[in-house]
């Protein structure tokens, strides 16, 4: 085989990888991403029933409630707009009313968020991030909160 | 007192930097020895400093001394001594001085064991690691000074997160940064052999030892991490392709595709420009991690857009020194004579598939991981690309690399024949073939779980396929196989071990399908099935640990009446923090393991719980455990300690050169 053709083969093998690469990236992509609202961008956005989500915000105070086992409902806020949100299954620890969230799942028909993972990873300041920026977009968010509530 | 001095090592360790950043390199140029041989002393006395940089704050963690912001931060003077030192590397600062001593631990270990290295090569190599060493000492010094002081020292420390005091958190960092930062010495190599010019077997040679180092502690580094998340998180998951983690996983995957490609460089002087380049990326995504964890730009977007600082200073780091040695490969490569050439069936070209399909999916893990920050950044729509996107794309990759990786290891050198190789396979498929059908029959459940298994036990099979060939070939008897075993170089079976490796982790991946999980509320005495055990809940009992308060839920797993284990998993709470963190109870069962979480224990002692049935779960560790081993074995080889030391020289004086 000559250098020419060895060359060939490896550039043909080498594009065939990588367009075969992308190729499910483009198709992972479109299918698979899941946005983040909060509960004030959901209200807007009106995402089509079904359509794979995350919303976040603070779980609102008081709508915590307990149905038959391990299924709850509660409401997530960003103290514009509330969602109601149902799941079923454990709660990470974390989870506290007034505390941030990030719930997964599919939008009902009747405007309740059908979550099937709460997300129990938090950063250093325990207030997952999309939950922060949603909260600083609605204003009701203070510089220097969360280094207070933690460096108490 | 000691504090200060360490905070003045770390600055006299900077200059010894720079200094030997520029007296090796001007040497090599003007072929003055005298220069060059500053190189290994003042990479062994910046270790030194470095070292006692690091001992000093590991000192005021240890004794609590809260005059210093980072202990204050991150300490608590109940905290258990354990926790108190590996501490040091649960923050920034601390964690990058970690990053540095690792680096110049590197260093100094080239200064130490290279003796045999071409003079300007070692030269050039140390040098270039200084680079890195200042870009980072400079990092730490002016962002991130772990030796600040507080005007006012408070009377407590705010505590470690509960998290990361675990002893998991005690091995796992380390032994990530051995890897991760130990690329940094193949970068140096690929860019000290840029500057002079020599791109030859012998630079391939004396690289192959320490890309598999830092291939080695990577991998154990990634598995410790992934066994951490496992336990700690209470969640039962063993990746979730977080960011921070597929940091780790890309440097691998390169490191992967360098110990390969190195190996065709070496034997037959092809692939050099091909090479070069995975050495400088393998190293470049170990910066580019560094950049994503450390910048806090994954925190947020925004908080890195108000704060950028540390981010710039890293980002800043990156483009000088990735765009720096892209620019000295693109000046040099032109110069570059061809290599030896070989048939696209052959070891050699099994080889670039394999750092074709590597680097690909390297690729996919890259633009999932990034795609997310970009889009952010750009136009303020947040998404996440999660599992789904990474199983669609990095997994229909890796699937023919595991197809093909038995193959690779049969076929010769130069030219190879295909179908004499699926020959020799042929026991292998027809093994994998009967264990999925066993394995259809015996156990059913989800599809992708039986033939994924049926491909890891063709992986296994595979890679001993040559060994078994060259050990029984020729007549069975226990003399001539343990001869034969005995002739054989170490490598090939170090070659068979890691291969293996993977497939055992690929079986302990395809039996997450067989598992079951139950998420329920249990009231002490109550029992619940999982699998093939029986779980009695017995009750639920407050403890107090040195720095947290516990509620115990003391759970009996039976087989069939007969008692397997016993289990506590606990909620603690953690008052310096205010935190709350389960401590999951884990039993390992042969190789499979009860996994059970508990959580918001009510006043009757009911708590919810989350168990889960994980089958043959451990393999996904001990093929890590099984891959770095064959790592080792490879070390222990002959023809990779020519890079490393020559004990033999004092034995041998006549003869200074190891026989190859």
């Amino acid at each position: 085989m000559t250098r020419r053709k060895r060359r060939l083969v490896l550039i043909a093998s080498a594009l065939a990888a990588l367009g075969l690469a992308l190729g499910l990236i483009l198709i992972a992509l479109r299918d698979n991403i899941v946005f983040f609202y909060g509960p004030s961008e959901l209200a807007q956005k009106a995402p089509h029933e079904g359509q794979r989500l995350r919303i976040g915000g603070l779980v609102k105070q008081g709508s915590l409630k307990h149905e038959g086992e391990s299924a709850v409902r509660f409401a997530v806020t960003d103290t514009k707009q509330d969602v109601e949100v149902t799941y079923t299954g454990a709660l990470p620890d974390l989870f506290r009313e007034g505390q941030g969230v990030v719930a997964e799942g599919t939008l009902g028909s009747d405007k309740i968020f059908h979550a099937d993972s709460i997300l129990a990873k938090h950063d250093e300041r325990y207030m997952p991030r999309e939950v922060a920026d949603a909260l600083k977009k609605q204003g009701v968010w203070r510089e220097g909160e969360e280094s207070a509530s933690v460096g108490k | 007192m000691i504090v200060e001095t360490g905070h003045y090592a770390l600055v006299l360790a900077l200059a010894l930097a720079l200094v030997n950043s520029i007296l090796p390199v001007w040497g090599s140029i003007k072929g003055d020895r005298q220069l060059m041989a500053v190189a290994p002393p003042a990479a062994l006395m910046g270790f030194g400093l470095v070292a006692y940089a690091y001992l000093a704050l590991t000192m005021a963690h240890v004794q609590s001394d809260f005059s210093l912001i980072n202990v204050v931060e991150n300490s608590h003077s109940a905290k258990p001594l354990i926790y108190k030192i590996t501490g040091v590397w649960g923050n920034h600062e601390g964690s990058m001085l970690l990053w540095v001593l690792v680096l110049s631990l590197f260093a100094a270990a080239v200064a130490v064991f290279s003796r045999s290295m071409p003079e300007d090569l070692r030269a050039n190599v140390l040098a270039v690691q200084s680079w890195i060493a200042a870009a980072f000492l400079l990092f730490i010094l002016l962002t991130s000074n772990p030796f600040a002081r507080l005007a006012v020292a408070p009377a407590e420390g705010n505590d470690l997160n509960p998290l990361l005091q675990d002893p998991g958190l005690a091995i796992h960092p380390p032994l990530l940064y051995l890897g991760y930062v130990g690329l940094s010495i193949t970068y140096s190599f690929a860019a000290a052999a840029l500057i002079s010019g020599r791109i030859d077997a012998v630079f391939a040679r004396y690289v192959r030892p320490w890309t598999l180092i830092a291939w080695i502690a990577l991998t154990l580094g990634i598995a410790m991490g992934s066994y951490w998340a496992y336990y700690t998180l209470g969640w039962g998951g063993f990746w979730f392709w977080d960011p921070v983690e597929n940091a780790s996983l890309m440097p691998w995957l390169a490191a992967t595709a360098l110990l390969h490609c190195t190996a065709v460089m070496e034997k037959r002087e092809a692939l050099k420009l091909w090479t070069i380049f995975l050495a400088i990326l393998a190293f470049s995504l170990s910066l580019v991690g560094t950049f994503l964890v450390r910048s806090g730009v994954l925190t947020s977007v925004h908080a890195f857009a108000s704060d950028p600082t540390r981010g710039v200073f890293i980002l800043l780091i990156l483009v000088i020194f990735i765009g720096g040695s892209f620019a000295l490969f693109a000046l040099r490569a032109g110069a570059l004579k061809q290599g030896g050439l070989f048939s696209p069936v052959s070891r050699e070209g099994a080889l670039v598939l394999n750092n074709l399909l590597l680097t690909t999916c390297c690729a996919t893990v890259f633009i999932g991981t990034l795609y997310p920050l970009a889009l952010e950044a750009v136009t303020g729509e947040k998404i996440s690309v999660g599992p789904p996107f990474f199983n669609l794309t990095f997994v229909p990759l890796f699937i023919p690399l595991f197809i093909l990786m038995p193959f690779g290891q049969l076929l010769p050198w130069k030219r190879g024949d295909l179908a004499g190789v699926a020959q020799r396979l042929a026991i292998a498929f027809a093994g994998a073939l009967i264990f999925t059908a066993v394995v259809a029959a015996w156990r059913g459940g989800p599809a992708v779980s039986v033939i994924l298994s049926g491909i890891a036990f063709y992986v296994i099979a595979g890679s001993f396929v040559d060994l078994g060939r060259r050990v029984f070939g020729g007549g069975i008897s226990a003399g001539l196989v343990s001869q034969r075993v005995r002739g054989l170089p170490r490598h090939a079976f170090g070659t068979a071990f890691a291969h293996a490796g993977i497939g055992v982790t690929l079986l302990g991946l395809a039996a997450t399908g067989w598992g079951a999980e139950k998420i329920t509320t249990l009231k002490p005495g109550e029992q619940v099935e999982i699998g093939p055990y029986e779980l009695t809940f017995e009750s639920i009992v407050p403890r107090n640990g040195p720095n947290y308060s516990e509620l115990v839920g003391r759970t009996v797993i039976r087989a069939k009446g007969v008692v397997a284990a016993t289990i506590e998993p606990a909620t603690r709470f953690y008052p310096a923090r205010g935190m709350n963190r389960s401590e999951a109870g884990i039993a390992t069962l042969g190789l499979g393991q009860v996994y059970m979480s508990i959580a918001d224990a009510a006043p009757n002692g009911a708590v919810n719980a989350r168990i889960f049935w994980k089958p043959l779960v451990a393999l996904i560790w001990i093929g890590a455990l099984v891959m770095a081993f064959g790592g080792c074995l490879s070390l222990s080889d002959r023809s990779f300690r020519v890079g490393i030391a020559r004990r033999a020289r004092k034995v041998q004086a006549p003869s200074p050169q190891p026989a190859e």
